[in-house]
């Protein structure tokens, strides 16, 4: 018997997923899991102006980039994803890196969305800092490298390529 | 047109150094090159520190070959427009970037087909030199392989 809720918690809905990726490689990476995102609603966040235009993407925002090196600009990080947060209210929140994506994924854990790190394909001999720290908070937790798969994760579930 | 580019976080002098020494000795080919600022200045090179995203994009079209470093955008992009790409990885012994995953990269991907790795300024002399008989990528499709993205479908949409 279904009840009323049953629409909105079923597993074929579109999900409201959050996107981010730092620009460069990191991007270009997000870019080629579009038709996954295409299936759902999906927020893009991204370092660099001008990269959300040329994809054609439908929703985006531009956040600062941030490094250990400069705890200011990992504050005004977290400052500006929450604001996103609030604004698209993400279930999902997914990342190919590199320090935003993780940023986000650690708020993203706090609230509860679910979450999800697939480390860059540059990657190829050892996972990067980054994500071997976004293994604590990531529900789904990958490398696009089986050498570096362990059974414990990261887990290998194909690449970019 | 041959197009250079180092990536958007630093500057990739040694590889900017090189080819505006070729360049020097071949006027006759325009390169168009991507800098990312630094200290090299270059002399037979059209340099730019930055380009916007849908520049470079452009660039990247005209370009019969690209040389750059062993970022996974520029192989990734490159890879899909069907042309040869020769990759400079950065050293982290000759503090080009913070730790040596470029070597790695490049040592993955040496020998896929477009892909010609110059580790050293010689090896990409003779790789220009040798440019046009240089192979190109056989055009990378657009998105990741398919048991990724089913894997990230079925995650998203499961919960």
């Amino acid at each position: 018997m279904q009840d009323s809720t049953a629409q909105s918690t079923s597993p074929g809905r579109p999900k409201r997923v959050l996107a981010v990726a730092s620009g460069g490689g990191h991007w270009v990476q997000l870019m080629r899991l579009r038709p996954v995102f295409d299936a759902h609603s999906t927020f893009y966040v991204t370092t660099m102006p001008g990269l959300a235009v040329m994809a054609g993407v439908p929703s985006s925002a531009v956040v600062r980039d941030a490094s250990r090196r400069h705890p200011f600009s990992v504050l005004m990080l977290v400052f500006q994803l929450l604001v996103l947060f609030v604004r698209v209210r993400p279930e999902v929140v997914v990342s190919t890196g590199a320090a935003p994506g993780l940023v986000a994924m650690f708020i993203g854990c706090c609230l509860r969305c679910r979450t999800v790190w697939i480390d860059s394909i540059a990657n190829a001999e050892e996972l990067s800092m980054s994500g071997r720290v976004a293994g604590r908070v990531a529900n789904l937790w990958l490398t696009q490298w089986p050498h570096l798969a362990r059974d414990e994760g990261p887990f290998f579930r194909g690449s970019v390529l | 047109m041959i197009l250079v580019t180092v990536g958007t976080q630093m500057p990739f002098d040694r590889l900017v150094g090189a080819m505006d020494r070729w360049a020097a000795c071949h006027p006759e080919v325009k390169v168009v090159a991507q800098t990312g600022g630094g200290t090299c200045r270059p002399e037979a090179l059209e340099a730019f520190d930055f380009l916007a995203p849908d520049r470079l994009d452009r660039l990247q079209h005209e370009a019969e070959l690209i040389v750059s470093h062993a970022g996974m955008g520029t192989i990734l992009s490159v890879g899909m427009l069907g042309k040869p790409l020769v990759i400079m990885p950065r050293s982290f012994a000759r503090g080009e970037h913070r730790n040596d995953h470029q070597a790695a990269t490049a040592r993955r991907f040496e020998g896929r087909p477009g892909i010609h790795v110059a580790r050293e300024e010689e090896d990409l002399h003779a790789l220009l030199d040798r440019r046009r008989d240089l192979a190109a990528s056989s055009g990378l499709s657009p998105h990741a392989s398919p048991d990724l993205l089913a894997a990230l479908g079925e995650f998203i949409s499961g919960g």
